[in-house]
Parts: structure tokens; C-alpha cells; sequence
């Protein structure tokens, strides 16, 4: 194609698309949750099902303190992202490392109740099908937050060092979409563990 | 192949050291160039994995032959089977949708092109790591750790007891890292297709091929996943102790199964719908039809790809579950038959009235239409799970599933690159060398599938490295061997085409086979920028609307 | 023009040679004798294996129309819609679609699926559900890596790798039910003239059941991939008169013989690693996981249907598993040419 006169027809006044970066990440928030739905079913169908050990009632305190706070971080963000598309960076930053603080204490707490369930109930990943499919439910989804948590630490860095503005609302707001995923996940582990499985 | 420079009249480019074109390649993010690293990957492990089918069938050729010993034998294929679907057929089908579809839908790139390039880089590691497995630990001498437990990998036998060493580690980690590049790539043909379409392109003005690459991707998302968590669970299993699929302790060999095929099924709907779309592009064009029913062909493949979700255990019909559960997956099977048959109908009626122009790619385009509605009919008998009991785990469905992979895919592929080549190195494809390549692999392939439903029929099962004289089955194998060889010939002869006619070729020009979708429009090959000016569109033709803007198509739609 | 009309008649005409070809195979394959080994889906012996092949006959005929139906639509439509040289430069109607034609051929599909779905599922319950009569034979079949394990429960009797079944009359029926285990991997238990497969899998018994109703050897094979040795997995099964098959069992309850003069060989036997995996009824030998040998000479063949059962074979078997069958988890007990001799003839006293 030339310099010649644009042989196509005239484009329509308005054409508005969505934004590619919601988009990705809508994808990926549905290739993931694909993948911790196989787990989940992995979870419910082998519930009762373990020839040994320690059952879900014997051992499972539910985490309520914790969930509360990422639960609560959800709220967070999404005031953070508000913030941040209204030009309010120190509101944005300081609800931002909120988050970061409730997530890292969500992730302490799924630390300490391991902790309690290898060495004093006696617990591995190996003792059981319970174990197997507790660990590996609930260790996904840690693994997810923890990569949720190192994102979230790079933009905090990025905005202590005064770079992140309303401009990169966009951005945040997708990194939010994967926060909420993250929580939303949780919202189902906990029910599936900790209410249907006991 | 596209030259990085920009095209100036009167300038001379000089040549470039080889070393500079190679950093460009390895280092690019443009989607022309990915998606020809994909087919040119895909077409290599072609080579490859067809070689492993070769081996296989001298093997049979006799029964109680020595060709290879049973350990060989199974980790051939093994590696036949997983790297034709991994590492041959949906690099090749990424590759095409990564080139055709901005181009089709007049965007610049695709949303992400670094994402593009990792996500391919992903895939090749996969595919490296897979045959890496050759000469890890022992090295090439008794083909190392090559996996052996079948491209399905059945639990138990997986589990470190019965798969000991580290064959079953490299089939469950080459997949693992290439499942997440396909995740990537799933992801950005969608962000693609829904946010970077030019001005006027609306879902409803978009080429077929654009559409089916879409629902492609969105059962890549969805049915990718529970593959890469079964592997997550079958390597938790094998090195942390886990019980997932540990019998002994009262898990469930079922569960991997289920597992499986719930990635399974969709999967070879997903190798197939691109070349339901290449269909969708090409019998048009050379029947000077426009396709019959595009609405309908929407609904068909959106149709399609749900109700695909829902059948997997039908690759179950032995392992005992009850009645009830059998009826449900024979009706969603056959009932997954009516949109596919329907669209078969539709490329009838597209050539139907035509004037059909007998070039290669129609001919393979032909070729697919015969072979998929019989590949179709016995998927419809391989569905009825009391006639299952008896197809299932048989050479009948060897015979019926080659039949839609190589029936349908391969010829879906071919059809494509003789389309397409054109327009990506700007020389068209030998007619005469594609008419031999054409004919021979027909004939080739008749006489290996075709027959090989018999066997099936005789009570001859899968995945034995070799069988007893006196069956009814010596022949057969005889005959489906030879046809295995014209194959080879026939693809022997089209890679002497690629590269003869890269060489030698006529030049092609933007538009040899007068077509109407966008990539027509820019030069073969086209600049790195795909479009000077951004293209709008008004009709689900544009090219005829231009070339004939007295009777444009936006007045009909 | 005239070459290309010709091409395509041609190829048209290969096609249909094709198809003649394998109707006549199949044919000749349907009439094939069963003494001989072969074993054809469509030449049922027992009634769910029939119950199947009726369906089968209905399924083929019904997705035989519709491809002669779309065959001819396609093949005509490329013979009367080629383009013609006098056409070039004119394109034909642009035809867009149609709503009648696209109901039509979406309804009639669906119906079909409905037909097909129905007569399928009336198949399926008849099979799957079926209940066990009183005179039922009742055996457990466990799969073993890469033999077959029989359990008669009711009768107290234990073989490997062939199976004795009844036939089965009609009138008054004693079909066999079998449950299916496995020790270890997934199996399947295959024999074409008797039955759809089932598998065997591990931690999830299964159940089949076959009535045949005519004595003879009936073959088949594991179906399910199941390591090294799947391709030799084979079975065989023998469905005798209602005599002969009362004969069978009462042979198999006898305990092992004892015969003095081979006392060298059982020693050999249980002084070597045998006894920790082979059984041999009523003596020290008690192992379970291989086959039990009590009655090692009532079978026709050795290491599942791999060798037939002679001495020779028998001698090479013991001496090296992997020159018969590469891979199977018999051990080579490295026995010199003396204990092999006794084992042997130890072996050949247990009918």
C-alpha cells in the first residue's frame, strides 16, 4: 500500500474496544481457575476417603483471623485503584501496602497452622489422601498470593520511588483483578476445606 | 524470509551478515516471524515423530518381528504420540494463528508480542526437554529415559514403582513448560481478536478463521489446565510422597483418567477447529463462493466447543462405570456430531452452485471433507458405548482417530501452507510437485487407515510391540505398513517443494489466488508493519467490496 | 478441462474400488472359521457380546446412509460445480445461506442422535445390568503384570492365564460372572466372540459376565496398556460342555500330585526364590505373586499364552524369562543345566 488515496470505506465514528490488558488477564484468571478446579474435585472426591491418620476434624482449626484480612485486603486494593484513577497517590500508596500487609499476614497465618499440623498433629503431604489433597489445595493457593504479594512489592516499590501516577491506573487495576482472583479462589478453599470437608 | 527494512523504490539494501539475521530471529517479537518459527518448529518434529511412526510399523510389518525390542518399542510411541499433538500440531496451529489473524483482522501485531515470544520459547524448551530425555542418564544407548507409559500416561503405572528412573518425570515436565506457552499464547489470540480489531470489524464482520481461533483459545484455557494440574499432581505424587493416584492407599487410577480426558477430548477439538477455520477460508475462495451459512458456522464451532467439554469418558467406555454414566457420555459423543456434521453441510453448500478451481489446496481441502465425514461416522460408533466395548482399545480406534488427525489435521495443515506460502515468502508453492505430494499421500493414506478399522475388528488391541501369527491380522499389518512408506514419500516430495520453490518459485504477488479477506491486500511478504494505513472494513469481504464496488457484500449483510 | 474430468472420474473410481476392497475383506473376515484363531467382533459366541453385535448392525447401517447420502452430495457436487475454462472471469451467484436447508439438516441430525442414543442405551442396560442367575459360575479374575489370576470362590479352585468356562444352554442358564481386580496397573480383559472389554483396575472392582453358547477355544488379549510386557498378556478361554467342565474343576480341587521320583526337582524348586512367588497346592510353596502351579500341566500354554506348554519351552522359560517374553518380571533363577532338568521334570508331574 502506497501513498495513494485509502481505497477502504470510511471508518465509523466511534469504535471502541476493550482494554487488552482486562482482557489477558481474564484469560488467565480462567486458565487458573480451570486448573484449581481440578484440585478442589481431587479434594471433595477424596474426602473420608483416606485409610489412615489424622482426619479434617481431628485436626483443621479454621482460620478466621486470617481470612478476615485477606478478605479485607480485597477491599483494599480496590480502594487503592480508585485512589490512584482520582491522581491520589498517597492515598493509593498508603492502602496499597495495606494490602501487602494483610496478604503477608494471611500467608503467615497458613505458615503457622502448617507448622501446627506437621509437627504436632503429624501431617505431611505424604501421611494421607488428606494430606496429600490439603497441601496441595491449600499450598496452591498460597503460591499464588506469594506471586500476587512479589507483584504487588514491585509496584509498591515503583511508587515509593514516585513513578506510578494516574496514568498507570490501568495497570493497577489489572494487578487488582488477579488480587480479587486470589481472594475469590480462597473463598472456595476455605468452604470446600474447612466447612463442606470436615 | 520478510526483509526488516523498509521497502524504499530506487534504494539498494545491502546484504546482511547471516549472524545479524539469525540475533533477528531468535530475538523477534513480530507475530509473521513467531508464527513461522512455530510452523518451521512443528514441521521438523513432523520429521521426527513420522520417523518414530515408520519404526513402529516395520516393526509390525510381521508378527513376532525383532525390529526393535518391547522397551523401544513402547517408548516410541510414546514419544510418536505426544509429540504429534504437543510438538507437531499445536506449535503448527499457533504458528498459523499467530500469522493470519492480525493480518485477517487489519491489527498491526498481536496485543502482546513479548508475551508472543515467550510463550513460543516456552514451547520449544517443552519440546527440547521432551527429547532431552534420549540421552539423559544413560545416554543414547537404550534411548536413555525416553517416556514409555504411553502419550496418555495411565496411573498407576506411573507411579515411581512401576516407573521407575526418570522417563515418566520428562513426559510430565516437557508438558508442564509447553502447557504454559500454549496458555500464553490462548490468552493472546483472545486479548488479539477482541481488542485490536480495526475500525468496522465487528465479531459479526470477522473472517470464520478469526472466530474459530477464538473459541480455540478459550478451550485452551479452559482444558490446558486440568492436564498441567494432573501433571502438578502425578509429580507431587512421584516426589513428595503424595497419594493422589497411589492405589495403595486408596486413591484412584480413575481419577487420573478423568483428568486426563477432560484435557483430552477438547484437545483434539482444538487441533482440529484451526483446520476447520483454514476450511472455512480456502473452500470459499476456490469454489468463488462466498461461504454458505457464517452465522450458523459461528454457532456451530461456539456450540462445538461447549459441548465438547462434556464428553470426555468416552474414552472410558471399559473401565466400568455404570449404565447411567455410560448413556450420558454416548449422547453428549453423538450429540457433538451435529454441529460438526452441520458444518460439513455447510462447506457442501458453499461448493455447491460454485465454480469449483481444482488447485492444491482445494484438493486437500477436498481430501479433509471426504475423510472427516468418515472420520466422523466412526467417532458416531466409537460414541455408543455398548458397540465402545468391543472398538475401544483396538486398532479400530487408531484407525478412527488417525483418520481425524492425519485425514484431518495433516490435510488441514497442508491445505494451508500451499495457501498460505505465498503470501508468506512471496513465491507460490510448485503445482506439479504439489499434485504428486497430493496423491501419493492420499493414496498412502487410504491404503494404511483405511484397512487398519479391520484389525480393530479381529480383536487386535493397542499398544502391543508385537502379536500372534494366525489372527487375521498378518496381512493387514503388511499392507498398513507399505501405505506408511508412500506417506513418507509423499511427504519427502513436499519438503523438497518447500524448499525448491523458496529458491526457485514464481513470484506470488499480494493476491495470487484472488481471495477476499485483509491479508490479501498487503504485499507477499508483507512489510513488518503489516498495514501503512490502518484498514476499515464493511463488509465480512472486504477485498470483493474493493474489487467489485458496484455488487459490494455490505449490501447483503 | 478433459484431462481434469477425467482425473476426477478416475479418482472417483479408485475410491469405489477401495470400498469394494474392504467390504470384501470384511466379508471374508466375518465368515472366518473360529478353529483357527481368528476372532471377529461380528461373529458373537455368548449373548452380550450378540447384544452388541445387533446394535453394532443397526449403528452401521444407519451411519452407512449417511455416507452414501453425503459421500454422493460431495462427490457430485465436484463433478457438476467444476470450474470450466469458458467460465474464467465470471464468479457464480453469491449465495449466502439458507434458513430452511440450515434447519433442515440440523433437525434430521438431531432425530438420528435421538434413534442412535436410544437403541444404544436399551443395549447398555441389558449388558451393565443384568442380573446373576442362580446357576451363575462365579470366578475372579485378577490382573496381574503380565499374567491373569482365576479364583473359582464357590468351587475353592485357583489357575492362571485359561480360563474354563460352561457353555451355556438357553433354556436352563449358567452364564459366568466374573468380578476384575488387578494387583497392580490397569488391565483389560478382552475376548471378542464373548464380550465387550472391561478393565481391571486397581482399588475399583469391576464386573462382567458372558454366557457362551457353544463350546471351543475362545482367544483374546489384555487390552489396556498396562508395561513392557502388555503384547503378550494373552488369554484363553475354553468353554466346555457341561461334563467336561465339571471334570475340569474336580481336577483342579485335587491337591498337587506327589511324586517320589521327583524330589529332586522340588527341592530345587523350594530351595530356590520359586516358592516365595509360585504356589504349588498342599507343599511349602505358597507364593502369590505369580501363577499358582499346582496344576501347571492341565494348561496348552506357558507365560500367558507366549510358548506353548512342552518341556523345551518350559526349560527355556525357567532358564531365561526374557529370551520368551523380554521384560516380564520372572527372574532368571540362573539354575545350571542339572537343577533346570529337575525343576523340569518336577514342573511336568503337576497335571
Amino acid at each position: 500500500m502506497s501513498a495513494m488515496a485509502n481505497p477502504f470505506p470510511e471508518a465509523p465514528t466511534t469504535w471502541s474496544l476493550p482494554d487488552r490488558g482486562k482482557v489477558a488477564m481474564a484469560g488467565l484468571i480462567i486458565a487458573e481457575s480451570a486448573i484449581f478446579t481440578i484440585f478442589v474435585v481431587a479434594y471433595l472426591f477424596y474426602v473420608g476417603k483416606s485409610l489412615s491418620g489424622p482426619t479434617p476434624s481431628e485436626v483443621l482449626e479454621t482460620p478466621i483471623l486470617y481470612t478476615i484480612c485477606l478478605l479485607s485486603s480485597s477491599l483494599t486494593i480496590h480502594g487503592a485503584a480508585k485512589s490512584l484513577a482520582r491522581d491520589r497517590v498517597g492515598a493509593f500508596l498508603g492502602l496499597w501496602l495495606l494490602t501487602i500487609a494483610l496478604g503477608g499476614l494471611f500467608l503467615y497465618g497458613t505458615a503457622q497452622e502448617w507448622h501446627r499440623l506437621i509437627y504436632k498433629h503429624g501431617l505431611t503431604i505424604s501421611t494421607n489422601l488428606f494430606g496429600t489433597t490439603y497441601y496441595s489445595l491449600v499450598g496452591l493457593h498460597g503460591f499464588h498470593v506469594t506471586a500476587g504479594l512479589v507483584m504487588l512489592l514491585v509496584v509498591a516499590i515503583f511508587a515509593l520511588a514516585g513513578r506510578v501516577r494516574m496514568q498507570e491506573s490501568r495497570r493497577v487495576e489489572v494487578l487488582a483483578m488477579y488480587w480479587h482472583f486470589v481472594d475469590a479462589v480462597w473463598v472456595v478453599v476455605f468452604t470446600v476445606v474447612y466447612v463442606l470437608g470436615r | 524470509m520478510s526483509s526488516s527494512a523498509i521497502t524504499i523504490p530506487g534504494v539498494q539494501i545491502e546484504d546482511k551478515p547471516w549472524v545479524d539475521t539469525l540475533h533477528e530471529w531468535v530475538t523477534t517479537v513480530d507475530h509473521k516471524r513467531l508464527g513461522v518459527l512455530y510452523i518451521l518448529y512443528a514441521l521438523l518434529f513432523l520429521v521426527v515423530a513420522g520417523v518414530e511412526a515408520l519404526i513402529i510399523r516395520i516393526q509390525l510389518m510381521f508378527p513376532h518381528n525383532h525390529f526393535v525390542s518391547p522397551q523401544v518399542f513402547n517408548r516410541l510411541f510414546t514419544m510418536h504420540g505426544t509429540t504429534m499433538v504437543f510438538f507437531m500440531g499445536m506449535p503448527i496451529l499457533f504458528g498459523f494463528a499467530n500469522y493470519l489473524v492480525p493480518l485477517m483482522i487489519g491489527a498491526r501485531d498481536m496485543a502482546f508480542p513479548r508475551l508472543n515470544a515467550f510463550s513460543f520459547w516456552l514451547s520449544a524448551l517443552g519440546g527440547f526437554l521432551f527429547y532431552f530425555s534420549l540421552v539423559g542418564a544413560n545416554g543414547l544407548y537404550g534411548a536413555g529415559n525416553a517416556p514409555d507409559v504411553g502419550w496418555w500416561a495411565y496411573a498407576p503405572l506411573t507411579a515411581r514403582a512401576f516407573s521407575a528412573g526418570h522417563s515418566t518425570d520428562y513426559w510430565a515436565l516437557a508438558l508442564l513448560v509447553s502447557g504454559f506457552g500454549s496458555i500464553g499464547t490462548a490468552i493472546n489470540i483472545i486479548a488479539t481478536i477482541l481488542c485490536m480489531r480495526c475500525p468496522g470489524m465487528k465479531l459479526s464482520r470477522m473472517p470464520l478463521l478469526a472466530w474459530l481461533n477464538l473459541v480455540m483459545s478459550g478451550m485452551v484455557l479452559i482444558s490446558v489446565s486440568p492436564l498441567t494440574a494432573a501433571q502438578i499432581m502425578l509429580v507431587i505424587d512421584r516426589y513428595l510422597g503424595g497419594h493422589f493416584f497411589d492405589t495403595q492407599a486408596g486413591g484412584s487410577a480413575m481419577l487420573w483418567m478423568h483428568f486426563f480426558w477432560i484435557f483430552g477430548h477438547p484437545e483434539v477439538y482444538i487441533l482440529i477447529i484451526p483446520c476447520f477455520a483454514f476450511m472455512s477460508e480456502i473452500i470459499p475462495v476456490f469454489s468463488r463462493k462466498p461461504i454458505f451459512g457464517y452465522p450458523v458456522m459461528v454457532a456451530a464451532t461456539v456450540c462445538i466447543g461447549f459441548v465438547s467439554m462434556s464428553v470426555w469418558a468416552h474414552h472410558m467406555f471399559s473401565v466400568g462405570m455404570n449404565s447411567y454414566a455410560n448413556s450420558f457420555f454416548t449422547i453428549t459423543t453423538m450429540a457433538v456430531g451435529v454441529p460438526t456434521g452441520i458444518k460439513i453441510f455447510n462447506w457442501l453448500g458453499t461448493m455447491w452452485g460454485g465454480r469449483i478451481q481444482f488447485k492444491v489446496p482445494m484438493l486437500f481441502s477436498i481430501g479433509f471433507l471426504f475423510q472427516f465425514l468418515i472420520a466422523g461416522l466412526t467417532g458416531v460408533m466409537l460414541g455408543s458405548a455398548a458397540f465402545a466395548s468391543q472398538l475401544t482399545l483396538s486398532y479400530f480406534v487408531v484407525a478412527h482417530f488417525h483418520y481425524t488427525l492425519v485425514g484431518g489435521v495433516v490435510f488441514g495443515v497442508f491445505a494451508a501452507i500451499y495457501y498460505w506460502y505465498p503470501k508468506i515468502t512471496g513465491r507460490m508453492l510448485n503445482e506439479t510437485l504439489g499434485k504428486w505430494h497430493f496423491w501419493l499421500f492420499v493414496i498412502g493414506f487410504h491404503l494404511t487407515f483405511d484397512l487398519m478399522h479391520i484389525p480393530g475388528l479381529l480383536g487386535m488391541p493397542r499398544r502391543i510391540y508385537t502379536y500372534e501369527p494366525g489372527r487375521g491380522w498378518d496381512t493387514l499389518n503388511l499392507i498398513i505398513s507399505i501405505g506408511a512408506f508412500i506417506q513418507a514419500i509423499a511427504i519427502l516430495a513436499f519438503v523438497a517443494n518447500l524448499i525448491i520453490s523458496y529458491l526457485k518459485g514464481a513470484k506470488a504477488g499480494n493476491d495470487p489466488w484472488d481471495a477476499w479477506t485483509l491479508e490479501w491486500s498487503i504485499s507477499s511478504p508483507p512489510p513488518p508493519y503489516n498495514f501503512a494505513t490502518v484498514p476499515t472494513v464493511a463488509s465480512r469481504r472486504p477485498l470483493w467490496d474493493l474489487k467489485r464496488p458496484e455488487d459490494p457484500d455490505s449490501r447483503y449483510e | 478441462m478433459q484431462r481434469k474430468q477425467n482425473s476426477i472420474k478416475l479418482s472417483a473410481l479408485f475410491m469405489l474400488a477401495l470400498l469394494f476392497l474392504l467390504m470384501a475383506t470384511a466379508a471374508a473376515a466375518a465368515l472366518a472359521d473360529p478353529s483357527t484363531g481368528i476372532t471377529n467382533i461380528f461373529a458373537p459366541a455368548s449373548t452380550p457380546a450378540k447384544m452388541v453385535t445387533h446394535l453394532s448392525m443397526f449403528v452401521l447401517a444407519i451411519t452407512g446412509i449417511i455416507f452414501v447420502v453425503v459421500f454422493t452430495l460431495l462427490v457430485y457436487s465436484i463433478i457438476k460445480f467444476r470450474g470450466r475454462a469458458v467460465d474464467a472471469g465470471r464468479e457464480p451467484a453469491q449465495v449466502y445461506g439458507s434458513t430452511q436447508i440450515e434447519l433442515a439438516w440440523t433437525i434430521i441430525p438431531i432425530l438420528i442422535v435421538i434413534v442412535l442414543f436410544l437403541a444404544t442405551a436399551r443395549a447398555i442396560h441389558a449388558v451393565q445390568d443384568a442380573p446373576e442367575p442362580a446357576g451363575a459360575i462365579e470366578v475372579t479374575a485378577i490382573g496381574h503384570q503380565y499374567w491373569w489370576e482365576f479364583r473359582y470362590p464357590k468351587v475353592g479352585v485357583v489357575t492362571a492365564n485359561e480360563l474354563h468356562i460352561p457353555v451355556s444352554d438357553p433354556a436352563n442358564p449358567t452364564p459366568t460372572f466374573l468380578t476384575l481386580l488387578s494387583t497392580d496397573t490397569d488391565h483389560s480383559f478382552w475376548i471378542p466372540e464373548l464380550a465387550g472389554k472391561t478393565d481391571l483396575i486397581p482399588n475399583h472392582p469391576n464386573g462382567m459376565w458372558m454366557d457362551p453358547l457353544r463350546t471351543g477355544i475362545f482367544l483374546g488379549q489384555c487390552a489396556q496398556y498396562c508395561g513392557v510386557q502388555h503384547a503378550k498378556m494373552l488369554l484363553r478361554v475354553s468353554v466346555d460342555s457341561t461334563a467336561d467342565f465339571a471334570a475340569w474343576v474336580r481336577g483342579q480341587q485335587q491337591p498337587a500330585v506327589q511324586d517320589a521320583s521327583v524330589a529332586t526337582g522340588r527341592r530345587v524348586f523350594e530351595s530356590n526364590a520359586c516358592m516365595n512367588c509360585h504356589a504349588v497346592g498342599a507343599t511349602a510353596a505358597n507364593g502369590r505373586f505369580g501363577p499358582d502351579l499346582t496344576h501347571l500341566m492341565s494348561r496348552v500354554t506357558i507365560a500367558s499364552g507366549a510358548a506353548t506348554n512342552t518341556p523345551e519351552n518350559l526349560r527355556l522359560w525357567i532358564q531365561d524369562p526374557d529370551a520368551i517374553k523380554p521384560g516380564s518380571l520372572m527372574p532368571a533363577m540362573k539354575l545350571s543345566d542339572s537343577e533346570l532338568d529337575a525343576v523340569v521334570s518336577y514342573m511336568e508331574t503337576l497335571r
